[in-house]
């Protein structure tokens, strides 16, 4: 902090300080943005941390794991054929599904497509949302008008609906899903974006950003999407919880992943059958799926305190 | 004066204000700037004062087009900044820049100092390259007081008046040819104001720089200006040279400001009589008839609500609104 002031001490008349020149030699001073302020705190949080650190090795696991699992996820033990329990010998590690498939390769390859969904799914509505949430705060006017009045269309269209339309015109695709659930989540973002816009636009430096020759797009892409980025972190990383909620929903009614593939939610709903005879079947994605919700809730709720230290 | 540099003629600037109607709103202009009138030379200082909401800052703005004026126009070298489209208004402001009054709102808390400072180059000098807008950065901001190797700083890490330097070498690094500086010192501490005058002063020397000065400290505008313009309710009461108007001001406006600058002795602080004006500024949505000062006015007669005084020349370039400025 001390040199900080140094040059506040001088004059504008006069420049020269007695001790610039070895202030003048050292290196220069690294400053620490916002985002590393926010990233120090987010350390802090061992709430958060820890969850970042579970969700990093999940997903590690998820990828990596099955290629160390003895069975693939839609290879039938014919030996066995109904719902066994752990067996190491048959390499089994927590059994089979009713079909005689191996449990843990089944659920590693859940946890693929639900990570996935979350995270692509997320994308698209971050892409999306943002884009026209900044537009419309920033332009205002008709285009806010237009762009706003087209989300509350959309906000009116049942969700339910929608995706079980779409399903039957395109087929069961599993890429068509994650542009289904971006699609429905990009709403709540524009929202958000917009409010914020709405809050910079008058800001000072956005007039002195158009005082110095920048254009409305360059405006928009330099100034407010970077300060809306704090608030649209913590937005996303509850988004994805809520999306992989949304596949397992829509994997649980049997719109979501085709056989033999799964996601965890395809998992809980082919255990649910099952849990009075094999309540392993059940338990065990449930358990998956929850511990992930959970952490991405948590490192959200991280997040938010540390972009945000005044709401604290 | 040859070449006109900046002229403004009858510039309005109206903002509608939603003063009644259920579905239909009905919609009263505000007239925060009403038909100003002013010229401004290469290498001066204008200096605009008046008192909170008179529609100083909006005829910043609205000299630059950073709000869209209403009706009249605004001369740059010639071409009338009011009927440019974006792009061509964009390339007019290279030469024109603007210097905010508050230092950290004025600055994009997620970008370093350097490339605040470097913001104006990316966009007008795309052949630079980086190494070459560094350099130039470097010395601006050693130009205007700041430690280059400061480059790396966020705007929060710096005090106002640094921060206020930012802004100015922001401004100042395109080398332009007029700044507006919308208060630029109201913000700072008395000992920091000093320093940040006097260096706008320096670089108006060295670049040659035309100002126009906002401000509601007449103490400031006096050091700095050439010629000072005062607005009321935005109008124009009294335009003149800095030693014509605090010698003589003719507007009875004019010389109730001057009369509120405390004088620094006790004793003949405590003998001045000073105009007192009663009563509130006007509401701009429903201003006064005839002359919008006739209100608060010592001085007014009828004739005041009649008529709107127009300026008229009082001397040696002086010019004043009033009806009865001779008296």
């Amino acid at each position: 902090m001390s040199d900080a002031h140094m040059s506040e001490g001088r004059s504008g008349a006069n420049l020269s300080v007695p001790n610039a020149d070895a202030l003048d030699k050292a290196a220069d001073v690294e400053g620490r943005s916002l985002w590393q302020d926010a990233f120090r705190r987010l350390q802090t949080n061992r709430a958060a941390m820890v969850s970042a650190i579970v969700l990093i090795v999940m997903a590690f696991v998820c990828f990596v794991g099955p290629v160390l699992v003895p069975w693939s996820y839609e290879e039938i033990d014919w030996d066995i054929l109904e719902a066994a329990p752990p067996n190491f010998d048959t390499g089994h590690y927590l059994g089979t599904d009713s079909l005689g498939r191996d449990l843990l390769a089944r659920i590693l390859q859940g946890g693929q497509v639900s990570f996935l969904v979350g995270i692509l799914a997320t994308s698209v509505a971050l892409v999306v949302g943002v884009t026209v949430g900044a537009t419309a705060g920033f332009m205002g006017g008709r285009v806010d008008q237009i762009l706003m009045r087209f989300v509350d269309v959309m906000y009116a269209v049942p969700l339910m609906f929608f995706i079980i339309i779409l399903m039957v015109v395109f087929g069961r695709n599993f890429y068509l899903m994650f542009l289904a659930i971006g699609f429905v989540e990009w709403l709540t973002m524009s929202r958000i974006v917009r409010g914020q816009t709405l809050t910079l636009k008058n800001k000072e430096f956005i007039e002195a950003a158009r005082a110095s020759g920048g254009s409305t797009a360059g405006i928009i892409a330099r100034h407010i999407i970077p300060n809306v980025l704090g608030v649209v972190i913590v937005y996303v990383t509850l988004t994805i919880p809520q999306v992989i909620l949304l596949e397992s929903f829509l994997s649980f009614l049997g719109l979501g992943v085709q056989p033999p593939m799964t996601s965890w939610g395809a998992l809980i709903a082919e255990g649910a059958q099952e849990m009075e005879i094999t309540p392993r079947t059940l338990i065990l994605p449930a358990v998956c799926l929850s511990t992930t919700l959970f952490c991405f809730n948590f490192l959200g709720d991280g997040l938010r305190d540390a972009l945000d230290p005044k709401d604290r | 004066m040859s070449d006109p540099f900046l002229q403004v003629r009858d510039l309005k600037v109206h903002f509608p204000v939603r003063t009644g109607g259920v579905l239909v709103g009905q919609y009263t202009p505000l007239k925060a700037v009403d038909g100003v009138t002013f010229d401004l030379n290469p290498g001066e200082t204008l200096g605009v004062v008046g008192e909170s909401g008179c529609g100083k800052s909006t005829l910043g703005r609205a000299v630059l087009q950073l709000i869209g004026a209403t009706d009249g126009f605004v001369s740059w070298l010639g071409t009338d900044l009011t009927s440019l489209n974006k792009k061509e208004l964009i390339a007019a402001r290279e030469n024109l820049q603007i210097v905010f009054q508050d230092p950290l709102a004025s600055l994009d808390p997620r970008m370093t100092a350097g490339d605040i400072i470097d913001e104006p180059l990316r966009n007008y000098r795309p052949t630079l390259t980086k190494a070459d807008r560094r350099k130039m950065v470097e010395e601006m901001m050693e130009r205007v007081g700041l430690l280059p190797r400061m480059i790396n700083r966020y705007p929060h890490e710096f005090s106002g008046g640094q921060c206020q330097r930012i802004g100015i070498a922001r401004a100042m690094i395109l080398r332009p040819k007029l700044v507006i500086c919308d208060e630029p010192v109201s913000a700072l501490d008395v000992s920091i104001q000093a320093q940040v005058v006097n260096l706008l002063m320096d670089l108006q020397r060295d670049f040659g720089l035309a100002l126009l000065f906002i401000s509601h400290d007449l103490a400031i505008v006096r050091h700095i200006s050439h010629r000072v313009l005062v607005l009321y309710l935005g109008k124009v009461m009294e335009l003149a040279d800095k030693s014509a108007l605090y010698a003589t001001p003719r507007h009875p406006y004019t010389q109730a400001l001057l009369s509120a600058v405390p004088i620094p002795d006790p004793t003949k602080e405590r003998n001045k009589d000073r105009i007192l004006l009663t009563g509130d500024l006007p509401s701009p949505l429903n201003p006064p008839s005839g002359c919008v000062f006739r209100t608060r006015c010592p001085r007014a007669t009828s004739v005041c609500a009649e008529t709107a005084p127009v300026l008229e020349s009082a001397g040696e370039g002086q010019e004043v609104a009033c009806h009865h400025w001779r008296d």
